[in-house]
Formats: structure tokens, C-alpha cells, sequence
């Protein structure tokens, strides 16, 4: 009883995870990591430390060695539909993310592959813009839009599914500073259980109050972000300062 | 950078505007079809379908000077057609330029050539410019054309602009480091440069994919709002079809 109430608490598991690419690189090494529901992690380190494969594991996308669950589902083929709408996973390019002509059908891609009815999705499109911030740009073109508003929308491509956990892949990268505390604000009014991956110490310090380190396919450090951000031999370490 | 688009002008108001896209779609392809098939003496033929065209162009409000430099793509190929058919065509001579001889059949073949292709282009034209291009692909695919092909359009039009911001990164980068434009010396040069594309368009591609299945894409395109026919598109269908069939028909007596 007391392990299925424990249980229901995690929003990821993730054991002993590894993942090599079929180009024999080693990508990620005996990954452990817990995550409550409602926590904010951010995920942090150099390029190339195995962190957007990581988020590629958390819904079904790539399969390494290990186990990974989410809400105590295992990541397998007969969970995948389950879980793909349990995780919003948010890309770093917009342009991989917003593939449609208009921003009304991406939006509207996500709930419509779950199966809802053209009417409600119609109420997600909507309600999905007004949280993000773009109310009104339904019939715009992905490719006008600039890269502060591309990034907002491909976070609500993900919010119209209305995922349990969401999973942003540098949300501030290439943005101006501004551009970036906005998004940063962005994503600390939306609910849920956040996993962030960002090099921007300020961003995490914002949103996140843990933060995981991964260094080449390992994760050497996992605390509070305060314990994190004031070690500075780690972040030099980590390359993150 | 800033693109033009494949389907500019096709959000403005007017009643070409308004029609299903589908009717659209379907009595544009029955003109090009009837005007192709007609054959090149029954001149008359040519003015109704050419007057068809006017009419909706003119009822579209969409700038004659965008569909004159739209059309122009089709010129270069009726330009070869008129500089070698007409000396090259066995037939009756009507005209001596020195050794060269102008038959009247090879005259007949550039306008045969010349007037069939630019009342098509201009109805395809005219098809693009007053329907949004998401549209056109939905009806397309409505009207059984297998999705791959729509998919393939679709992603084209969301993709193309991307691969020339990058092609031109690619080519400022290059002209810094001091390239140098004759190109027959840098072949190796204009060669790794369209590799490179295809390998980032290739990844690009992955990701594009990795990313639709994350919000659930099972290899099928969910759909929604799909528009009825209404009465206005019928008459619009029926009449530009009566139309052109009716003159073409005409001429079998």
C-alpha cells in the first residue's frame, strides 16, 4: 500500500539508463534519476553531455539499456500513447516543431492525433494560445513569426495536449536577453511537473529549484538549484561557467 | 528574410476567394483539360476559355501585375518552341528568310504551344493565388489525390524557405572567406555546399519526425473543419465547366 502511494508520487523514474548511438558514441551511462510530480529540474551541462538524448528517452522516442517510467507506467510500445500524451516534450529548433502551414493546425496536431473532437480542440487551440500569449495568431504562418513567438507557440503545441510533465529542450537558446526572461516567465506561470534543459544559470535559478548535472553520459551532480549554483568548482567543471 | 509565398493574395476577400476550394479546384482542372484537348485551328474555342480565365481574374481582385509575372515562367518555353518549330516543321512555306523556310504548320504548332500553356498557367495561377495553400492540399486530398503527394506539397511549403535562409547562410559564409563567383573553378566548392544541404536537411527532417511523434503522430494527418459545398459553389463549378464543354463540344458539328 505504502509503496503504491510512493509510487503515484513520481512523475519520472528513470534506472540505470544507458544509450549508445548507432555510430558506437556512448551517449548516456547508468542514469538514475527521480522526479516528483510538481517538482521544476533543470537539466544542465556542456554540449554533447547526452541531455536532449535524455529527454528523447522520457517518451518512447529513443530506447536505450535500462528502464524509464513515467506516472508509474513503463516507456514501452503499449504504453507510448499513454505516455506520449503524459509528456510534453518541447524541441529546441521551433522549425522542427512547428512543421504546418498555420499555427491553428500545429496547435491542433497533438490533440487531434489523441482522437478529441474537432470542437473541443478547437476550445485547446484556443485556450493553448491564451496561456503562451499568441491569442489571434490562428491563421499565421509559423515561418513569419519571429523566434520569441515560435517558441511560444511550439511550447503550446505541447500545452494543448495538456501533458502531466512538461520537457522544454533550451527554451531560452538563441534568444535576446529579454526574449529569454520572458520565456523564463513564461514557463514558471504554466502547472505541472517541469524538466528544463538549459546552460542558463539565471534561467534555472528562475524556474527550477533542483537541478541535475550531466556530464558525458553521466550525471555527476543532483540538489537543490541553490547547493547547485553557488558550488562554482562544479559549474566550471560541468562548463557552465 | 523575407519570403513570397506560393499562395500570396490568397487571403484577401472576394467572391473567387469564397468558393469552396474544392469547385475551385475542380473547374480550373476542367478548363486546363477541356483547352488542352482542343485542337489549335478552332481559335474561337481559345477566346472563351481565355475569357473564362479574364472573368475570374478580374472577380478575384488579385493584381494583374502578380499574375503577369507568374505567368512569365512558362515563357522561356515558348520561346524555344518559336525560335526552332517554325523553321523546322515540315509543311507548307509561307515565308523565305534566306535558307531558313517558316512553314505554316510549325506557326500553328507556337501557337498551339503558346496559348494552351498560358491559359493554363494562369488558371493554376489563379487556383494558388485565391486559395490558401492548406486548403488546396485538403481538397486535393478530398478529392481522392493520395495524400503522399499532398504531404510531400504540404511539407514543401513549410520547409522550402527554411532550406534557402539556409542555402544562404551557407553562401554569405562562403563569399566572406573570399569565394570567388566562376564556378567552374569551384565546382568542389558549389558541390559540398548542395551535400551539406542535404545532410542538414536530412537531420532537419529527423527531428521534424521525432517531434510530430512526440504529440502522438501514428503515420496518419488528423484533420478537422472540412467545408461543405454550398449552392454558389455549384454554380460556380457547373457554370465554368458548362462553359468551356460547350464550346469545345461545339465544335464536333
Amino acid at each position: 500500500m505504502e509503496i503504491i502511494s510512493l509510487k503515484s508520487e513520481i512523475a519520472i523514474r528513470v534506472e540505470n539508463l544507458s544509450y549508445v548511438y548507432p555510430d558506437g558514441t556512448l551517449a548516456l551511462q547508468e542514469i538514475n534519476l527521480t522526479v516528483r510530480k510538481g517538482e521544476s529540474v533543470a537539466l544542465m551541462g556542456p554540449n554533447g553531455a547526452g541531455k536532449s538524448t535524455l529527454t528523447l528517452h522520457l517518451n518512447g522516442i529513443l530506447k536505450g539499456k535500462g528502464r524509464v517510467e513515467i506516472h508509474g507506467l513503463e516507456v514501452n510500445k503499449q504504453n507510448i500513447r499513454k505516455i506520449r500524451r503524459l509528456v510534453g516534450l518541447v524541441f529546441q529548433d521551433p522549425d522542427d516543431q512547428l512543421f504546418s502551414s498555420t499555427v491553428k493546425e500545429d496547435v491542433a496536431f497533438g490533440p487531434l492525433n489523441m482522437g478529441i473532437s474537432p470542437d473541443l480542440v478547437e476550445f485547446s487551440v484556443k485556450r493553448a494560445l491564451e496561456w503562451v500569449g499568441m491569442s489571434g495568431s490562428e491563421d499565421r504562418s509559423p515561418h513569419h513569426l519571429s523566434l520569441g513567438e515560435k517558441k511560444r507557440v511550439s511550447i503550446a503545441t505541447v500545452l494543448a495536449m495538456e501533458p502531466e510533465i512538461l520537457v522544454l529542450d533550451e527554451p531560452g537558446a538563441n534568444l535576446d536577453p529579454r526574449g529569454r526572461r520572458e520565456i523564463s516567465e513564461l514557463i514558471k506561470t504554466l502547472k505541472g511537473t517541469k524538466l528544463v534543459v538549459t546552460h542558463d544559470l539565471d534561467m534555472a535559478a528562475q524556474i527550477c529549484d533542483r537541478a541535475v548535472i550531466l556530464l558525458s553520459g553521466r550525471i555527476i551532480a543532483d540538489g537543490p538549484i541553490r547547493d547547485i549554483l553557488s558550488d562554482s568548482a562544479l559549474l566550471s567543471r560541468a562548463g557552465l561557467i | 528574410m523575407k519570403h513570397d509565398y506560393i499562395d500570396k493574395y490568397s487571403r484577401l476577400e472576394s467572391p473567387v476567394h469564397s468558393i469552396e476550394p474544392r469547385a475551385k479546384a475542380l473547374a480550373l482542372f476542367a478548363l486546363i483539360v477541356i483547352c488542352v484537348s482542343t485542337p489549335p485551328e478552332a481559335w474561337w474555342c481559345f477566346v472563351v476559355y481565355a475569357g473564362i480565365v479574364f472573368i475570374v481574374a478580374t472577380a478575384s481582385r488579385v493584381p494583374a501585375s502578380h499574375i503577369i509575372s507568374r505567368a512569365l515562367v512558362v515563357f522561356p518555353f515558348i520561346l524555344i518552341v518559336a525560335l526552332v518549330t517554325p523553321f523546322t516543321k515540315e509543311g507548307m512555306t509561307i515565308l523565305e528568310l534566306g535558307f531558313l523556310k517558316v512553314s505554316k504548320e510549325g506557326l500553328i504548332t507556337v501557337w498551339n504551344v503558346s496559348v494552351k500553356s498560358l491559359i493554363s498557367i494562369i488558371a493554376l495561377i489563379l487556383l494558388s493565388s485565391t486559395t490558401p495553400f492548406p486548403d488546396l492540399m485538403r481538397a486535393l486530398e478530398r478529392l481522392k489525390v493520395p495524400s503522399f503527394f499532398t504531404t510531400v506539397a504540404s511539407f514543401m511549403y513549410r520547409y522550402v524557405f527554411i532550406i534557402v535562409d539556409e542555402a544562404e547562410r551557407m553562401k554569405r559564409a562562403r563569399d566572406s572567406r573570399n569565394f570567388r563567383g566562376r564556378w567552374i573553378w569551384q565546382a568542389k566548392t558549389i558541390g559540398q555546399m548542395i551535400a551539406s544541404l542535404f545532410i542538414r536537411s536530412h537531420m532537419r527532417g529527423e527531428r521534424v519526425y521525432q517531434a510530430m511523434c512526440s504529440r502522438g503522430f501514428e503515420g496518419t494527418f488528423p484533420r478537422y473543419h472540412d467545408r461543405k459545398m454550398k449552392s454558389a459553389d455549384v454554380v460556380f463549378l457547373t457554370l465554368i465547366t458548362l462553359t468551356a464543354v460547350s464550346a469545345r463540344i461545339s465544335l464536333l458539328w
